[in-house]
Order: structure tokens, then C-alpha cells, then sequence
């Protein structure tokens, strides 16, 4: 039974597909593969494999690809790389692992890559880059992105003129939580501009409750659960384009606009009238794990919870994800119903490595084809491709999170926090925005912030 | 847990000698010291049995209310293991196990060896540089892994060993050294020199003295350092990640612990159960090795 | 055999020729040694007893420190020399100035604590008829790993607000609650918060001091202690004049390793509060700039800082090295 290490990953993958498949089974009918005999058959149901010839004969080849991406979220991964497998006759061997972020520099920088590496932001691109061990995409994806992807999402791996990595999954951030039946008892309705959220948070604040629940614990990367809010809030209140400039430091990190951003996150995360539905005081919100935070809503001890589209993954198999279920989210609502800014996040592939059966596969990654076989294999993804049929997409929280993406009226923004150098992005904006929560002022932190930025 | 075992092996090495099992009695019979080891023993405890009872709570019972209700309100499952065990997430812990199993037994073996013949030379040769060479194995402690890893792997890269146990071997016992080479340094400087000397008038050389006169006599030390050894290469994740890379022919079960919590959550039921499955191993090692460190071995040996 | 192995019976192979060419080396290393008899070959056996050692620490310890101090000149980046400028960050931040404040009260308070207890534990349990049972118990966070271990304690100390339906499910917090208080913060407040993680490791590393001082204790020759009692001493007098001067070289070593693993630790903190409300020590932000904000230069100078935090505990060990030599 030990013979292929690689065999009861596979077993598992097809156990889990299949019971996804029992779940959404509506929509994976759609492919014409039958349910029975299950998603072998959807799965390495007939692509078009004429899109890998060009690339030769790699039949037997392995492509490595590390990921961050671990169990059970990393099955329907594996699984959807099958028809290309089929296809080819090449392996794909992957390796999930936790710690991603920082081994994936370590390996680099020692010269032990892999072939390639699904990276979660733009900033660790630039970085892996700049150790000169990545290579730049064929021509091959660089067409696929130009056709699927919005023309924003290439800017992000641009470096130098040369494109590193095509886009895989996304998230939306700009989103709130809440409890569908509360909202009906409480004959609350939901919010379609930033003035309206804050009636309806003193609504609930006035019967007597705390209408919002937040945490931003998350071991060494505390704090940022409230960049994300902060670069919300700055898309809100001082619009995408002084938002590009402040995450690419063209105005300054505590110039007035960021101070503005800031000071209106205060208003719910520093308002002890607001917070910590459950949980406590303001400062317990430094405390709580964001994983923990939102749960509160189930409880009933909070109403509000603003975390990505992810967030899903954390409430447990009882509770129902729906528009008529326990908990639900809707869009954190611009300046005015018309404006609709977004922001998300999302992955990319690196390479490492130019071999033919490495760009066939990265070919294959970044295709409308691959979007949608992993639609249909997992719940809790959706992509920004836009070759993405929607129907594709099972669960409510995707479908609204493939809806928002999709949507021509909204102005997507990247992740800030991902984008800026590490040693703001993953290192002083957390910290200081943990001081900020436990009692610093404004000005304080975004001056200390704006210190840390690499001169 | 399984004590019964070495409380069967002690007392015939302690009933032979009178003066010992009198010293157990003296002990036994004084309340004072028997409480202070019960509170000592409990407070310590304490921690570690919440997470059994967690490991066997369901997920929401966990995060919503204290272990210590359990008593009153026992609701038990075993959900968190089902999970651990791959039952309903497809991790086969068996294999992951065997790959822990290959990467400590060398890495406890080889630097145990090594750290033995350097730690005999230390206390028992006089040679130039001894103490300035000492001192510097011992204080190349502080040198944290993590600034070994990259310059490492590159020369792992370069002799192509990446994604073996050799790298893992190898990395392990150089880090286990200096702390290995200080212990048993102290452990044999404490032998009594006229042993040494009475050997080396006998006309033994070093090498007959270390297997002869030292080995028998460090046991008890020997014992120690391979059970933290063995715990530290068993709990390791950094060392297993870096060199040998997260596939599964050489991960050990760390990584797969570590992962089971998912790629976004904390998972506390998991790790709760996850701890108790990895810990298992661990304190059979140290039951297994406790008989070598009674009472005796060192007198007995002075006076023949 | 350097190839990877895939099965099981390969990877067991694998490992037992990896034993076996091991064992030649060290024979062929013994058999030379062998072959120099007397006192004038104390020097040749010496260093071919030492000659592994010295290899394996070269490349894999020395070469990676030096190559840490020479980094620790340079910017963030790695490409330009910075002289010591890095230093110069690391002494002139406040916020710096409290790790090191925190580094020396982890330092002082962890080996002191770990180790009393340790010893008084196993001298309480020494002879006992549970004393396996007894030792397994201080010995079992020992098996945990640090980061499972930060998990448990995050949960001890967790806390849930004074409010009619939420209930503690930190067990300190719930005490406290039981004993008439109100629920704290425990992990926000400064310098509580350190405080309460250091509890952490002394629980960790007394199994550790435990587990060397009882080896210790066991190796005091029987006639000493039979002496002792035939003159009528008591448990303290015992303890005074007979156990403490015994152990206390070994005493010496557990309080110097527990020390030296206490500069190294920061899967604690990092686990706990991520070195956030003033708990952060030098190694963890030495992880947190090297791995987190990419400043390899900075994180190579708190490595050397390190490095420099131990000579006081090196100039310890020789002043305990001279003694024992003049003995």
C-alpha cells in the first residue's frame, strides 16, 4: 500500500469529489459526464487537448507545483489537474505546505525551486523575481490572460516590463457578514451606501446590542484583517485612483487621505458602542482570531462581521451558507449605490523553470478551460477568468463573490497591504495597525508606518 | 497511561539495596514532600489533560464553552480522530509515520556516536587547543537554525541530495552536537579520575577505555540526550520542510499535522487530536528508556 | 543509495545502509586511533575522535554563522555594504529597546525557574514508589511541540467578556471568575502578558532540567548518601551538603542549555501574540525581519546579537571549566 506514496491522495481526491459531487450535483451535470460513475469521468471529461501539441512529445514528465494550499482545499486542486494529465501523458506532483510563503523565498534564493508556485501576492512576486531564479510566462499564457483577464490583473506580475505570473484564483474582500434571519426579525435591510451601514449599525446599536464583531489574531501576521478594512475604507472614502497612488507610495502612507481612511475604520472598530459583539471591549478585538471572530453572528451575540469571501470555510458543516440560510454576506456598499469599488485579492503562478511540459501545464492553468473544471470540483473558489461560466459555480457565497468580480459597473483594487514592499506590507502596517486597535492614535501609526517604508 | 511498566522494572534494582529502599521509605513518609510533588505534578498536567478532554469534544462544544464543563455535561466523539485519520479528509497518516520513523532514528544514532567519542576526548585527552575548541562547540548552541537553512541548501543543491533523508540526517546531527558534546562532556567529567587511571595503567588504550570503562557508565546520560534528541527531531518541521521539501516520500507526520488544520482555519479540534496522535510515540520512548536511568549503574560499577 | 527513496522496504534499506556506512566510518576511525597506544598518541586519537565533529559543524553551523555576521553589514537587500548601521537601527528604536529588556527577563527568569524546578521535582519523586508515573507527567509537555504548545496555553489564557450568556473558556480567566474577579485580558497587558508567556516555556523546560538532574541524582554513589544517614542528617541537611554539591556541575549545564534555548525561542511568542502589546524578544524579531519584512541585513545583525547574548553564559562555563580542571 506504500508503493505510490501519491495513490491515497488520489483516493481521497476522488472520495471528496464525489461527495461534492452528490452536493452540487446540479451543476456538474451540465458537462454531460453522468453522476454515477462519478468525477473520474467529469473531471478527465474530454478537454481539448490541441492547445498542448505544440509543446511536444511530454509524455512521462513531472511538473512540480508548491503551493500554500493544504488539505481539503488542495484536493479539488489535484483533481482538476487530471484532463491535462490525460491529455499530455505528464505528472503533476504537488506539494501543499503551510509555511509557503516564507520557504518558497527560502528555496528560491538556495536554488532549489520548484517548477512552479502558486503565489498569493503581488509584493512575494517582485520578491522572487528580484532572487533571479523566476522566469518570465510564454507567450502562450501571456495571450490567455490577455483574453480572459482583465487588463489590471497582468499589471500586477509586470516586472520590468516582463510578465511573471498569470492570475489563478480570487477573493472578494469587500464583504459583510450577517444573519439573514436576524435581518428579517429586526426588519433590517441591507445597506446600499457607506451612509446607511452606519444607520443601520447605530439601529442595532440602539436595541441594545453590538452590532459588529472583528478579530485580527493570526499569529505572527496579526493585524491584518484591519489593512484590509483600512484599504477598503480608502477605496470608499478617497477613490481607486489615490488609491493606487498610496499603495504604490506616490502620496504618502499618512498623508490625509490615509489618515481620513483610517479615521473612518475607527468609527466602527474603535467605537465602543460598535464592537466587540461577544468578545468584549475594543481591545479584545486584538486578542480574537479572525477565524473565531465572525462565529459570533451564529451565536447571536453580533450582527456584522466584514471579512473576504474565505470566510466561509470557517463556519461548521451545520451551518448553512445562504441567502435564506444562517449567515450570509452582502457587498460593503460604496460612497453612493452607483460607485461599486472592490476589493480582492487572489493567486498567481510563478515559474522557475521554461521546460515544454511546464509551460504546456501553465498553458493549461491559465485557460478559461481549467477555470472551469475547477469550478465544478470545489466550493469556496471562484476566479476572475472571465471564460468563467458563473452556472459553473455551486455555492451561494461564490456565486455572489463570481457575481461581484464579473460585475463591469465595479472598479476592482487589489489587496494594498499584498502589493507594498514586505517590509510595509507584511511587517509594520500589521503591527501598527495591532497598536492602533489596542489604544495608538492615528497619526502615531501611520507615521510609524511611513517610517518603515524601504527608502 | 501505561505506567505500569517501569514501576515493575525499578523495584528489584532498588530491594537489593537496603540503603536505598530505606531512603524511599524516609521519603514516603514525609507528607510535606509527597504534597509538593502531587501539586507540582497537577499544575502540570493540567494544560496538557484539557487538550485530551478538547481532542474528544466536538468542534463547537470547544470554542463555545471551557473543558472543565465536560464533567458536568459530557458530550464526547470521536470526530476529531475519525478526521486525524483520514477517515473523512484523506491524510494517511501510516505512511508519514514510517517517514518519521527513518528520519530520527539516524539523526538520534549518528550524533549520540559522535557527540560521545568528541565529549571522551574533551574530558579525558590532553591535547593542545582542547578548552578554546570546546568552547567553541559549546557556544555554537546559540546559532539558530534558521540561518542555516539557505547557505545548506545550497550545498545540498550543489551535491544533489535535496529530497532524501540524507539531508535531513545529516542536517540533524550537526545541529544536535553542540548541545550532545556539552551534556555528555559533563556527564563523563564526572567519572572518577582513578578510573581512567587505573585503566591506562592497566595498559588500555583510549579506544578499549571509552568502550569498556565509558559506555556502561554513561548509559543513564546516554539515555537523556537520546530521548530529547528524539523529540526534537520527532517535533521538527522547519529542518523537514527546508531540505527535504514537503513531498510525501520523505514528510514526516508534523507536516501533515500541521496541515491538517486547513488552509485557512485554526482547526483547534484537529491539533488537539493531531497533538495526541504525535505524542504517542514520544512518551513510549521515554517510558521505554526511563530503567536506564536508575540508581546504581555508576556506584556499582566504582566499586568493581 | 543517495537517490530518493519512494517505498517503504527502500526507504527501511536506505536508512540501514546509511547506519551501516556510518558504522564503517567510525570503525575505520577507531581503528586507526587504535593503533596509537601511549601517551604520545593522546594527540592523534584526540583529534580523530574529533575530526567528524569538526567537520559537521563547519559547514553545518560555522559556515552559516560567519556568513550571518559578514550579512549583518549589509542592507536589506543584500548588496550594499552598510557598515554597522544595522546595529545602529536595532540600539536607537524604542521599540527594540523593549525586546532586548524583554530577551533579559526571559533569560533570567526561564533557566532560574525551570531549573529549581526541575531539580526540587525530581528530588521529591526520587525513589518514589510512583516516580515514573510522576516524572511522565513533567515530562510530557516536553513531547509537545513549542508551536502545539503555544496553542494550548493561547487557550488557557483565553478570554471572554464579563456579558449574561458568554461563557470563559480559559481556564485561568474561568478561576478568576470562580474567585469572585472579573475576566482579564491577560495577553494585552504589559508586562503581565511576558510574563505569562514565560510561565510557558519554564512548563516546557522544567521536564527538560527534570529529566538531566534525575540522572544526575541517581549517579550519587549509595555509600555517600548511607554515610550521610548513618550521621543522622535531615532532608534539608541532605539536600545542603550531600544532593546540591553532587549535581551541581550538572545544575551548571541545565541552567546554561535552558538558557541558550531560551535566547532561541520564538515560536512562543510568535505563536501567542505574534510579538505584538510589548511581549517581542530578539529571536523573534530576528525571524520577523528575515522572514517576514525581508530585511535580510537587519535580521542578520539580531543574529549576531545573539550570538553576542551568549558570551556572558560562555564566560560562566569557562569560570566553571578552570574550577573543575583545578579539581
Amino acid at each position: 500500500m506504500f508503493g505510490q506514496p501519491t495513490s491515497p491522495r488520489i483516493r481521497a481526491a476522488l472520495a471528496g469529489t464525489l461527495s461534492a459531487g452528490l452536493i452540487f450535483g446540479l451543476a456538474a451535470c451540465g458537462d454531460g459526464g453522468d453522476d454515477e460513475s462519478g468525477s473520474t469521468d467529469a473531471s478527465a471529461s474530454a478537454i481539448d487537448c490541441a492547445p498542448y501539441t505544440k509543446f511536444g512529445d511530454i509524455k512521462g514528465k513531472t511538473v512540480t507545483i508548491y503551493t500554500g494550499i493544504v488539505t481539503p482545499e488542495d484536493t479539488p486542486h489535484i483533481e482538476s489537474y487530471k484532463p491535462f494529465e490525460n491529455c499530455t501523458g505528464a505528472t503533476i506532483k504537488y506539494e501543499g505546505d503551510k509555511s509557503f510563503e516564507t520557504q518558497i523565498l527560502v528555496r528560491a534564493r538556495a536554488g532549489n525551486p520548484p517548477d512552479l508556485a502558486i503565489v498569493p501576492q503581488p509584493g512575494l512576486v517582485k520578491q522572487l523575481v528580484s532572487t533571479g531564479k523566476a522566469v518570465a510566462a510564454p507567450q502562450e499564457v501571456s495571450d490567455n490572460v490577455d483574453k480572459f483577464w482583465d487588463k489590471a490583473w497582468k499589471s500586477y506580475t509586470t516586472i520590468d516590463g516582463k510578465f511573471y505570473g498569470a492570475p489563478l484564483g480570487a477573493s472578494v474582500k469587500s464583504l459583510v457578514w450577517y444573519s439573514p434571519q436576524e435581518f428579517k426579525d429586526g426588519g433590517y435591510t441591507v445597506p446600499t451606501t457607506l451612509d446607511e451601514l452606519k444607520a443601520l449599525s447605530d439601529k442595532i446599536a440602539a436595541s441594545g446590542k453590538k452590532p459588529w464583531c472583528a478579530g485580527i489574531a493570526s499569529g505572527d501576521a496579526t493585524g491584518w484583517p484591519v489593512t484590509d478594512w483600512m484599504e477598503d475604507f480608502m477605496l470608499r472614502t478617497a477613490g481607486p485612483e489615490k488609491y493606487d497612488d498610496w499603495v504604490s507610495h506616490k502620496i504618502p502612507f499618512n498623508g490625509p487621505e490615509a489618515t481620513a481612511a483610517l479615521d473612518a475604520v475607527g468609527g466602527y472598530l474603535k467605537n465602543d458602542a460598535y464592537v466587540n459583539g461577544g468578545l468584549g471591549d475594543v481591545k479584545s478585538i486584538a486578542t480574537t482570531t479572525f477565524q473565531d471572530a465572525g462565529l459570533q453572528i451564529i451565536d447571536g451575540n453580533c450582527s456584522l462581521h466584514r471579512q473576504a469571501s474565505f470566510y466561509a470555510a470557517n463556519f461548521d458543516k451545520s451551518t448553512k451558507v445562504a441567502e435564506d440560510g444562517d449567515v450570509f454576506a452582502f457587498y460593503l456598499p460604496g460612497p453612493d449605490a452607483n460607485t461599486k469599488p472592490v476589493l480582492g485579492a487572489g493567486e498567481f503562478v510563478v515559474a522557475f523553470a521554461d521546460r515544454p511540459e511546464v509551460k504546456a501545464f501553465q498553458t493549461y492553468l491559465s485557460s478559461d478551460v481549467w477555470a472551469n473544471t475547477k469550478a465544478k470540483l470545489s466550493s469556496g473558489w471562484v476566479s476572475a477568468n472571465k471564460g468563467l461560466d458563473p452556472n459553473n459555480l455551486t455555492n451561494p457565497i461564490d456565486k455572489l463573490a463570481g457575481t461581484i468580480l464579473l460585475d463591469p459597473k465595479a472598479t476592482f483594487r487589489f489587496d494594498g497591504s499584498d502589493q507594498m514592499p514586505a517590509a510595509v506590507g507584511s511587517d509594520a502596517f500589521w503591527k501598527q495597525s495591532t497598536a492602533w486597535i489596542t489604544g495608538q492614535d492615528t497619526a502615531t501609526t501611520l507615521n510609524n508606518i511611513e517610517k518603515a517604508w524601504p527608502k | 497511561m501505561s505506567t505500569v511498566t517501569p514501576v515493575t522494572s525499578t523495584p528489584p534494582l532498588v530491594a537489593d539495596k537496603p540503603s536505598a529502599a530505606k531512603t524511599a521509605k524516609k521519603r514516603l513518609s514525609s507528607p510535606w514532600a509527597s504534597l509538593a510533588a502531587i501539586v507540582l505534578g497537577v499544575l502540570w498536567t493540567i494544560p496538557t489533560f484539557g487538550l485530551l478532554v478538547s481532542s474528544f469534544r466536538p468542534e463547537r462544544a470547544i470554542k463555545t464553552t471551557g473543558w472543565w464543563t465536560f464533567f458536568t455535561n459530557p458530550t464526547v466523539t470521536l470526530d476529531n480522530y475519525r478526521s486525524v485519520f483520514g477517515e473523512d479528509g484523506g491524510v494517511n497518516l501510516a505512511a508519514f509515520f514510517v517517514n518519521s520513523l527513518i528520519i530520527c532514528i539516524p539523526s538520534v544514532l549518528i550524533p549520540l556516536a559522535l557527540a560521545a567519542l568528541a565529549a571522551y576526548a574533551f574530558a579525558w585527552i590532553e591535547f593542545p587547543g582542547k578548552n578554546i575548541l570546546f568552547l567553541a562547540v559549546f557556544a555554537l548552541q546559540i546559532v539558530p537554525l534558521q540561518v542555516t537553512l539557505i547557505p545548506l541548501l545550497e550545498i545540498f543543491v550543489n551535491v544533489k541530495l535535496t529530497g532524501t533523508f540524507w539531508t535531513l540526517w545529516l542536517s540533524h546531527s550537526a545541529f544536535a552536537l553542540p548541545l550532545a558534546i556539552y551534556l555528555l562532556h559533563n556527564f563523563m567529567r564526572e567519572i572518577p579520575a582513578g578510573l581512567i587511571e587505573a585503566a591506562r595503567i592497566d595498559g588500555a588504550g583510549h579506544v578499549s577505555i571509552f568502550f569498556k570503562v565509558m559506555l556502561p557508565l554513561l548509559t543513564p546520560a546516554l539515555a537523556a540526550f537520546g530521548i530529547f534528541q528524539f523529540l526534537w527531531v520527532w517535533n521538527d518541521l522547519l529542518v523537514a520542510l527546508v531540505f527535504a521539501g514537503g513531498g510525501d516520500e520523505v514528510a514526516p507526520i508534523t507536516l501533515q499535522l500541521a496541515n491538517l488544520s486547513g488552509t485557512r482555519g485554526t482547526a483547534w479540534q484537529l491539533l488537539s487530536a493531531g497533538a495526541f496522535v504525535s505524542i504517542i510515540v514520544p512518551v513510549t520512548v521515554f517510558l521505554l528508556l526511563q530503567r536506564y536511568f536508575v540508581r546504581g549503574l555508576l556506584a556499582g560499577s566504582v566499586k568493581g | 543509495m543517495f537517490n530518493t527513496a519512494s517505498t517503504t522496504p527502500e526507504k527501511i534499506l536506505q536508512m540501514l545502509s546509511a547506519l551501516l556506512l556510518f558504522a564503517a566510518v567510525m570503525g575505520v576511525i577507531l581503528f586507526i586511533a587504535g593503533r596509537f597506544g601511549g601517551r604520545k598518541g593522546d594527540r592523534v586519537v584526540a583529534y580523530l575522535y574529533l575530526l567528524p565533529v569538526v567537520l559537521l559543524l563547519a559547514v553545518g553551523l560555522v559556515y552559516p554563522g560567519l556568513r550571518t555576521i559578514y550579512q549583518s553589514f549589509f542592507d536589506a537587500a543584500g548588496d550594499a555594504f552598510i557598515g554597522f548601521d544595522n546595529y545602529g537601527t536595532i540600539f536607537s528604536d524604542p521599540d527594540q529597546l523593549t525586546v532586548l529588556r524583554n530577551t533579559v527577563i526571559w533569560v533570567v527568569l526561564v533557566p532560574f525557574l525551570a531549573t529549581a524546578i526541575g531539580l526540587v521535582y525530581a528530588i521529591l519523586v526520587d525513589k518514589s514508589r510512583f516516580e515514573s508515573f510522576a516524572k511522565t507527567l513533567v515530562f510530557l509537555p516536553m513531547a509537545i511541540s513549542m508551536v502545539a504548545a503555544g496553542v494550548i496555553w493561547k487557550f488557557m489564557y483565553e478570554y471572554r467578556p464579563d456579558q449574561g450568556t458568554v461563557k470563559q473558556i480559559g481556564l485561568v480567566n474561568q478561576v478568576i471568575v470562580w474567585l469572585g474577579g472579573k475576566p482579564i485580558q491577560l495577553l494585552i497587558d504589559s508586562p503581565l502578558n511576558t510574563l505569562l508567556l514565560i510561565v510557558v516555556l519554564i512548563w516546557i523546560q522544567a521536564g527538560f532540567a527534570m529529566t538531566i538532574l534525575s540522572a544526575s541524582i541517581k549517579a550519587i554513589p549509595d555509600d555517600i548518601i548511607e554515610a550521610a544517614r548513618l550521621d543522622g542528617v535531615n532532608a534539608w541537611q541532605m539536600f545542603r551538603s550531600i544532593t546540591l554539591p553532587s549535581v551541581q556541575p550538572t545544575v551548571v549545564v541545565v541552567l546554561t542549555t535552558v538558557g541558550i534555548a531560551t535566547l532561541k525561542v520564538f515560536d512562543i511568542v510568535r505563536t501567542m501574540t505574534g510579538g505584538n502589546f510589548k511581549t517581542s524578544v530578539v529571536a523573534n524579531e530576528f525571524y520577523r525581519q528575515t522572514f517576514n519584512a525581508d530585511n535580510q541585513g537587519l535580521g542578520a545583525a539580531l543574529a549576531t546579537l545573539l550570538f553576542l547574548l551568549v558570551i556572558p553564559i560562555v564566560w560562566y562555563n569557562v569560570r566553571q571549566l578552570r574550577r573543575s580542571e583545578a579539581r
